[in-house]
């Protein structure tokens, strides 16, 4: 589906990169932003002539040859084992004033997306470890139990009535009544696995929509790519795993989505491709308002830059702009609209991002929760920093964020992939989880 | 030392021996060992019994480990003592090792001397058409162009070259799996006999 876009793409746009410049004022690690769109960008070594022999799904493809500052740029790898309870570098986080934040539970490695079980039992998938996680809170003790194990980059959870749903890179699975099953190591049953096998952003993200379906998505195969009918798209299905259909496409790799409580739109971040400046593109903030919308991967980014490979023939008026720009290589993953009372009002129905952090850019940026404000009519007033500190002043990671979780008590949970942890932040004096 | 440990030498004469009895070999090193309960000083000599003295390992399709990246031994160790990578005897070796005990080993092998190249004269031909496959496939990106790596990615110089001939062949086949998918991806396109030729280059570098 293609919509044309007139006023909205240099509102959204323009919303954006002021949200962006306010938030390089902000935070040191972020570049200065131009204040209008900016043309598409040539850099003056375009994709290295020999990265045709690169396999399609490498994320070197694109990095420019004979260049010392690009050859120092790789993804950053997570340390492979969780910091001990002890060493988390929780005195390394800020919460705004008024805000505790506080370790919740520990020694997950690689903790990813997080689901809540009806019984508070917080599910935690990992992307490079086999495993799914179940955290059990039991007189404000907490304990972290290994639900499954054997599984292949098992990244998103879901729960709904009692059943804990499983993606992993190329299948979605169930365990029923699973809180009764917490020690009795469950297998889970697939229901779906008509999926690529890609491991270029092949792991998923999954979420149950308020139509009680499953949602999730099925990336580009790689860094920059022209993809078939079964890559970079959002998909739904049933909650059996039948009625599969594709919602969305132009999509590169979204790992993080949740709907407006309000209105019921879908809300999800996309990240942006590598290797096309230090500086742009960013990862943008999508919304569905229409099912079949097309948000323009590998065509053109954020709304308003043509690729200097794909772009030839299209037009970014073709596509659906995003709503909200969320810096350069950002790595904006898991999100979640507030919908708990425990902080002021201020921050009610709006949406929290965990932004991973970037690896695609000499001074990085990203590594914080950010705080995206609404206006009534669901466009973007504003993105700021929440929780800092993931990425310190040195250049380095202490800590990375992953996804973002309403508790019933209204405090939110974050986990850390770098750490193998999650956190726990609550607002006003003390309200701390063991109490 | 650890009561009924091999001694190195029952590994060196695995060199005399053909290459399919390697595994059982390697297997004999451990016998009559205690697995659990050692400290690391303790164990070290278990491990070195077959991956050799000062780094170098002498046992057919058994990797040296000198100088070898930290994280990327703790994330192998890592992955023997969660099964998510099944290899004789490594499972049962890194059982019930805490996370701790994981890392020291790591620091420890990092600190062991590099290997060295064996001697002898080099078949230029090889050596030409493998450094071009390195360059074609920018396996020099990733291991960094000494081939010694740098954190996830292992050091490859002067490796066993029957051991990267099994490594590349287990990424090839899809019966070893990564950590990560880098070496998936990065072989697809790579022949049996390009693979003869880059382990040749990479366990003769200077």
């Amino acid at each position: 589906m293609i919509r044309r876009v007139s006023t909205g793409l240099s509102l959204a746009g323009a919303l954006g990169l002021l949200a962006t410049a306010a938030l390089a004022q902000q935070q040191q690690t972020a570049p200065a932003q131009p204040p209008v769109p900016p043309p598409a960008v040539a850099p003056a070594t375009p994709a290295a002539p020999a990265a045709a022999a690169l396999p399609p799904g490498s994320p070197l493809i694109g990095r420019p040859d004979n260049n010392a500052a690009a050859a120092k740029l790789a993804p950053v790898p997570s340390p492979p084992l969780a910091t001990a309870a002890d060493k988390v570098p929780l005195d390394k986080l800020k919460a705004p004033k008024g805000f505790n934040i506080e370790v919740y539970a520990s020694g997950m490695p690689n903790a990813r997306s997080m689901a809540l079980g009806a019984k508070g039992t917080v599910f935690v998938g990992s992307r490079l470890q086999d495993k799914v996680y179940a955290i059990v809170n039991k007189d404000g003790k907490r304990e972290v139990k290994v639900l499954v194990s054997g599984l292949y980059r098992p990244n998103g959870v879901a729960f709904k009535d009692g059943t804990l749903y499983i993606a992993e890179l190329s299948q979605i699975s169930k365990i029923d009544n699973v809180e009764d099953k917490l020690d009795s190591s469950p297998k889970p049953t697939v229901i779906y696995s008509d999926l690529p096998k890609d491991e270029a952003h092949g792991w998923k993200f999954l979420a149950i929509g308020p139509d009680n379906k499953l949602y999730f998505e099925v990336g580009q195969p790689g860094n920059n790519v022209l993809h078939d009918k079964d890559h970079g798209q959002l998909r739904r299905m049933n909650l059996d795993g039948t009625g599969a259909e594709v919602i969305a496409t132009g999509i590169r790799n979204t790992v993080g989505f949740d709907w407006n409580p309000k209105n019921k739109e879908l809300y999800f971040t996309d990240n942006g491709r590598d290797w096309l400046s230090e500086d742009l593109p960013n990862d943008e903030l999508n919304r569905i308002t229409k099912v079949g919308q097309d948000f323009g991967e590998p065509y053109c980014h954020q709304g308003n830059i043509p690729d200097i490979e794909f772009g030839w023939g299209h037009s970014c008026s073709e596509f659906v702009p995003p709503v909200a720009l969320m810096g350069p290589h950002a790595a904006a993953l898991g999100l979640r609209f507030y919908t708990g009372k425990m902080f002021p009002a201020e921050y009610r129905d709006e949406i929290f991002v965990a932004r991973h952090g970037s690896w695609n850019k000499s001074k990085k940026f990203g590594g914080d929760v950010a705080l995206v404000k609404l206006n009534k009519d669901g466009t973007v007033k504003s993105v700021e920093p929440f929780i800092t500190g993931f990425l310190q002043p040195d250049n380095n990671y202490v800590a990375r964020p992953v996804d973002v979780m309403n508790m019933p008590d209204g405090s939110i949970l974050i986990s850390d992939d770098w750490n193998g942890a999650v956190y726990r932040v609550s607002y006003g004096s003390k309200k701390l989880a063991g109490r | 030392m650890v009561e009924g440990g091999a001694s190195p030498s029952t590994c060196f004469k695995g060199r005399r021996l053909v290459r399919r009895f390697a595994v059982a070999l390697a297997l004999g090193c451990f016998a009559a060992l205690p697995a659990a309960a050692q400290t690391v000083q303790e164990r070290l000599p278990t491990c070195l019994a077959c991956h050799g003295e000062n780094g170098q390992s002498q046992t057919p399709d058994v990797p040296s480990l000198g100088a070898q990246q930290a994280f990327y031994v703790t994330v192998q160790l890592l992955m023997f003592r969660e099964r998510m990578r099944v290899v004789d005897p490594m499972n049962d070796m890194t059982k019930g090792l805490s996370d701790a005990d994981l890392q020291s080993l790591a620091d420890t092998i990092a600190k062991l001397p590099a290997p060295r190249p064996p001697d002898g004269p080099l078949d230029d031909a090889r050596i030409e058409r493998a450094r071009a496959l390195v360059e074609k496939n920018h396996c020099n990106f990733c291991h960094t162009p000494n081939f010694a790596g740098q954190q996830n990615v292992p050091r490859i110089a002067d490796q066993r070259e029957d051991y990267l001939v099994k490594a590349l062949r287990g990424y090839k086949n899809n019966s070893r799996r990564g950590y990560d998918a880098a070496m998936a991806d990065v072989i697809e396109p790579i022949t049996d006999e390009q693979i003869l030729d880059l382990a040749y280059y990479i366990a003769r570098v200077k």
